[in-house]
């Protein structure tokens, strides 16, 4: 084995008995980044000097007996996460060269435990998507069929992972973006609840909606990385001050007793067979372990993409307003006036995709169709939390797909975008209602693609997430495979 | 034809956004697509219902009035397509 | 055709808070372009907003001196417009719920009061300054006052006339420097004020179509402007034309109002809840908090003072126009115990020499406790009123008190009869040509003689002494 190809924790116990250094493990990751890198294409730009520094800088600290559990780990950051000093681009044209002056408070919050940051990682435009294939940068390829796609937005942060091109990754989900590419990937992403993890540096998408968390090659790196990205931060006045357990004391409880909630309206037609195959799998191994499965029922389910194709993109149309080639980022010349450089500003520097969500956005907020869309889609999305509080009084954590299907070829929902949406139909409905979710991986079809399962909790309650997903993980006896790169 | 191209064009000005005529028809279509898809809300009864706007209900998030150290204003100014001085410099407004 | 006109104000107050409102950046103004800015109120991408508490209480306190009702939740919204001047593309403002609505002032007009109802105050960030290049085809932005905490006082239609609407403003001018909340400095722009004004014949009660009048930078031109438009309205519909809706703008230089060039844009600014920011919820405990903070307010002031010190209504106007002149007279009549000559000296001497020099009663180098001694002295005898006026401009100069400069000086006013009788003597005795025709009747040149006694004495001699004794003594007893 490698050193990129193992997990957080093991490579802790490595560093802590002084078996490797950070350095080792760096050199290992930049090696393999320079091997597969240009397959896949994970990274947008690589901060190997910097890399090689904090390395240095964990050594020292670790033989001064200063060390964290993420201390010396290389970790891979989504290139919508602010890096001060560290150009972040969102994939964009439009901020193709911006380089922040500050860091986002999870990058702080890393750094302060010693992690080492590889680089930034591709996302779709502006984390709009559901398979990295509009950014400005290229696409990025699955590790696990390189015709296919990572999925999206944040398809980089889950194949670095995926190709042991980092130890664990951070990317944002906002209808679905981590909990996809983990699935699509072979990997672990969580989606915390919405205020769990600060928003301060995460260039927004949707605001009310998007949510950091971390992508790892397995459950209890998944709780590790959680300890130090969560809590409250006084500069996002949405972030809730309320205190984190420590959630890896939740690895190893088992759920014995517990009802996971089976929902009706997920187990739809449109399912991948196999999908559909592994979710008996999964029921299967859950109920082995001591706990009970019920059908439950989330009566709205049917309005959730369409309730987030209103609030997304009218949020998006409003967050996006300040790309406007006046402080930062891409200005297309000057026009002859302030209104011509701003239109040939934006629609050179705004990829098709972006555009399109700004223009529903801006349309639903237009006079005289507030009411028809933005406050109905706002109405039905407080039915939709109605639905999980009213489910989570019935049981303790929900089990869905986290994806209809396996990742599907390059290029093939690019021109309907309908049928991409259609991809984050499983996942959009926990950042609606706020929740928090994670995909693990659940098996592979017969062509060797990934699934992953979907495991949902009320508010605040990672934990339980945490202790399900560890206690599924450690009893599925899933064979143990790497893509073939 | 729930949105025309005429409504797409005044919706691209408020966005300052510009298309060909070719993309004014593929997104007309496309928009006409999605729009015609979350009609569907229209089947929900929300009488009564309280819109959410925030999904975790929080309230009276502030900070003190105290003065923190503005940023270097090198800094500010680093990322501007066009600095003149210790200005932005952008094309004439015309009004 | 008898035409009244309808006049509603938009009023925007900078508050006087140390730091913006989503941000930590100083509100201090002349400060270098660019030099007050963070990545939160320069728009970078990623960064969100924290409300400043203190900007929720002073909008509590123009609430409560305009006897609003405070919501008990509002919220923020975002405003959508692109402007160079607005790094996020949008303000930040309020829409459906502002802080407080359904309130009221009152004005004072030939001597009758009128209410005047204020709609809505909400709170909202102020957008940076740009600079037109007159030479080249550039402006320049200056993000400095973005984000700086504004209030947005928006009145009812229920003012008639220009002289009501400035009178209105005058006195949300005075409620918002009385309350600390608002420097009133309207040529820099912490004070601005639009109109909407319409005309309808009298005796109808359908609204005419309005204009918004803005760019009106004191309250001269703010009666300037309404008075213009109201005429030029009137012109309009007499002369059978339309007014059209539209924004104007006052040319001071002018004295008109002309249309902003080239077409106006629609106003569709797609409002909508800011999700980067919670609701704000002000309970009856906090609401009470603050109003305890509460200062006696102008208009109550100024009847007290007529009640309690028994001055004119005219001068207790003067002497409450601002809280640090009130409190400066308040101390001089209290330690004096003689408010009407506080009120002459103050509203005399005091404002004259503070207006000569520009400057205003916070930098007064008499202090009230001077004032107070310099009343008590004339009072007593111990001076003149004429020895005052001079121990006054030296106070004044020197910002020494009153009994040093009459120490230094040698001033005290001369009472011992004797020393008074030999100064009337010697003055006898050097015109007694005069001294013959006072005894012959010509007694109007009386004052001659006081002169020559105040000359003899410099000035020293007591004026009532001098009358007494001169008189006897000319009489020849």
């Amino acid at each position: 084995m490698e050193l990129n190809q193992l997990t957080i924790h093991e490579l802790h116990e490595l560093i802590t008995k002084r078996e490797v250094s950070s350095t080792q493990i760096v050199q290992s990751v930049f090696k393999r980044i320079e091997t597969v890198e240009k397959d896949i294409h994970s990274y947008v730009t690589l901060m190997k000097e910097r890399a090689f520094a904090a390395a240095a800088d964990a050594d020292k600290r670790i033989r001064e007996g200063d060390i964290t559990p993420m201390t010396g780990i290389p970790v891979a950051l989504k290139d919508v996460l602010c890096t001060k000093g560290i150009r972040t681009t969102c994939g964009s044209r439009i901020l193709h060269n911006y380089i922040p002056p500050y860091d986002a408070t999870v990058v702080e919050k890393l750094k302060a435990a010693g992690a080492v940051f590889t680089g930034k990682v591709n996302m779709d435009e502006f984390a709009m998507g559901s398979s990295t294939e509009t950014s400005c940068f290229g696409i990025t390829r699955n590790p696990w069929d390189l015709k296919r796609i990572p999925g999206g937005s944040s398809g980089g942060s889950a194949a670095a992972v995926a190709a042991d091109e980092c130890i664990a990754s951070l990317g944002s989900d906002t209808g679905g973006s981590i909990r996809q590419p983990a699935a699509l990937c072979g990997v672990v992403g969580m989606k915390p609840t919405y205020g769990r993890v600060s928003r301060f540096g995460l260039v927004a998408f949707a605001s009310s909606l998007d949510q950091i968390g971390p992508f790892t090659k397995d459950v209890e790196d998944c709780a590790i990385m959680m300890n130090v990205i969560a809590g409250y931060d006084s500069r996002d006045s949405t972030s809730v001050p309320l205190d984190v357990p420590d959630y890896t004391a939740f690895l190893s409880r088992g759920i014995d007793g517990w009802t996971v909630g089976i929902p009706r309206e997920y187990f739809i037609e449109g399912i991948d067979p196999e999908v559909m195959e592994a979710m008996k799998s999964t029921i299967a191994v859950i109920e082995g372990l001591g706990a009970k499965c019920v059908e439950i029922s989330l009566p709205h389910t049917g309005y959730c993409l369409a309730v987030y194709y209103i609030i997304a993109p009218a949020e998006a149309s409003s967050n996006l307003a300040r790309y406007d080639g006046v402080k930062y980022g891409f200005r297309a010349g000057d026009g002859r006036d302030l209104l011509e450089m701003y239109k040939k500003t934006r629609s050179a520097g705004f990829g098709a995709e972006v555009k399109r969500r700004i223009m529903i956005g801006t349309y639903a907020l237009s006079s005289g169709y507030y009411d028809a869309y933005y406050k109905k889609a706002s109405q039905v999305r407080g039915l939709i939390k109605g639905d999980f509080e009213k489910a989570f009084t019935q049981c303790d954590v929900i089990l869905t797909p986290t994806s209809p299907t396996p990742a599907f070829t390059i290029g093939e929902k690019m021109d309907d975008p309908l049928q991409m949406y259609l991809s984050d139909i499983f996942t959009i409905s926990a950042n609606l209602a706020g929740i928090p979710g994670i995909s693990v991986p659940c098996g592979f079809t017969r062509r060797g693609l990934p699934i992953g399962a979907q495991f949902l909790a009320g508010h605040f309650e990672e934990g339980k997430l945490i202790q399900m997903a560890s206690a599924y993980e450690k009893n599925a006896n899933l064979e143990k495979r790497r893509p073939n790169l | 034809m729930k949105i025309t191209r005429a409504e797409v064009e005044y919706v691209a000005h408020l966005a300052r956004l510009e298309f060909s005529e070719d993309e004014k028809e593929k997104f007309t279509f496309q928009l006409n697509n999605i729009l015609a898809y979350v009609d569907m809300l229209n089947q929900v009864d929300t009488t009564d219902i309280e819109p959410v706007s925030h999904a975790i209900a929080l309230n009276n998030a502030f900070r003190e009035d105290v003065v923190e150290d503005s940023l270097n204003p090198e800094l500010s100014l680093a990322n501007a397509p066009e600095a003149r001085g210790p200005f932005f410099r952008v094309p004439k407004v015309i009004e | 055709m008898e035409y009244e006109p309808i006049i509603g104000l938009e009023v925007h107050a900078q508050l006087l808070t140390k730091s913006k409102i989503f941000c930590g950046c100083s509100t201090q103004f002349g400060v270098e372009p660019n030099s007050h800015t963070c990545p939160v109120c320069m728009g970078m991408p990623g960064v969100l907003p924290v409300l400043n508490k203190k900007v929720v209480e002073y909008t509590m306190k123009m609430a409560l001196a305009t006897h609003c009702r405070i919501n008990e939740v509002c919220n923020f919204a975002r405003k959508n417009y692109f402007y160079p001047d607005l790094p996020k593309g949008y303000q930040i403002s309020q829409y459906a719920s502002p802080l407080a609505e359904h309130g009221y002032v009152d004005i004072e007009l030939n001597g009758g009061r009128k209410k005047i109802g204020i709609t809505r105050i909400h709170m909202e960030e102020d957008a940076g300054k740009l600079l037109h290049d007159e030479h080249t085809p550039s402006s320049y932005v200056d993000m400095n006052r973005t984000g700086v905490p504004l209030i947005e006082i928006v009145s009812e239609p229920d003012m008639r006339s220009a002289e009501e609407a400035t009178a209105y403003l005058k006195r949300l001018h005075e409620i918002l420097v009385y309350l600390e909340i608002c420097d009133g400095n309207m040529e820099e722009g912490s004070f601005r004020c639009d109109a909407n004004v319409s005309i309808r014949l009298k005796g109808e009660t359908a609204f005419g179509t309005r204009t918004e009048l803005k760019n009106m930078n004191s309250f001269r031109n703010v009666q300037r402007a309404l008075e213009y438009e109201i005429r030029r309205q009137e012109y309009l519909l007499a002369s059978g034309g339309e007014v059209v809706q539209e924004t104007k703008l006052w040319d001071d230089a002018q004295g008109a109002t002309y249309s902003m060039r080239g077409k106006e844009e629609a106003h569709d600014y797609r409002y909508f809840p800011d999700p980067d920011l919670v609701p704000v919820v002000i309970d009856g405990r906090w609401i009470e908090e603050v109003r305890e903070t509460l200062p006696e307010l102008p208009l109550e002031k100024r009847e007290r003072f007529i009640q309690e010190y028994q001055i004119p209504p005219y001068d207790a106007g003067v002497l409450t126009s601002s809280r640090v002149l009130a409190d400066y007279f308040e101390e001089v009549a209290k330690l004096s115990g003689k408010p009407k000559a506080a009120s002459n000296w103050i509203m005399g001497e005091i404002l004259r020499f503070l207006n000569e020099e520009k400057r205003d009663i916070t930098s007064c180098p008499i202090l009230p406790q001077s004032l107070s001694e310099l009343i008590q002295l004339i009072e007593d005898g111990t001076i003149s009123g004429k020895m005052a006026k001079d121990i006054f401009e030296d106070m004044y100069t020197t910002g020494k008190g009153p009994q040093q400069i009459i120490e230094e000086k040698g001033l005290v006013q001369i009472t011992d009869e004797e020393i008074l009788k030999k100064a009337i003597e010697e003055v006898l005795a050097a015109n007694p040509v005069q001294a013959e025709q006072y005894r012959g009747g010509k007694e109007k040149i009386f004052g001659y003689f006081v002169g020559q006694v105040m000359k003899v004495t410099r000035g020293k001699a007591n004026p009532a002494l001098v009358n007494d004794l001169l008189k006897k003594m000319l009489a020849g007893s």
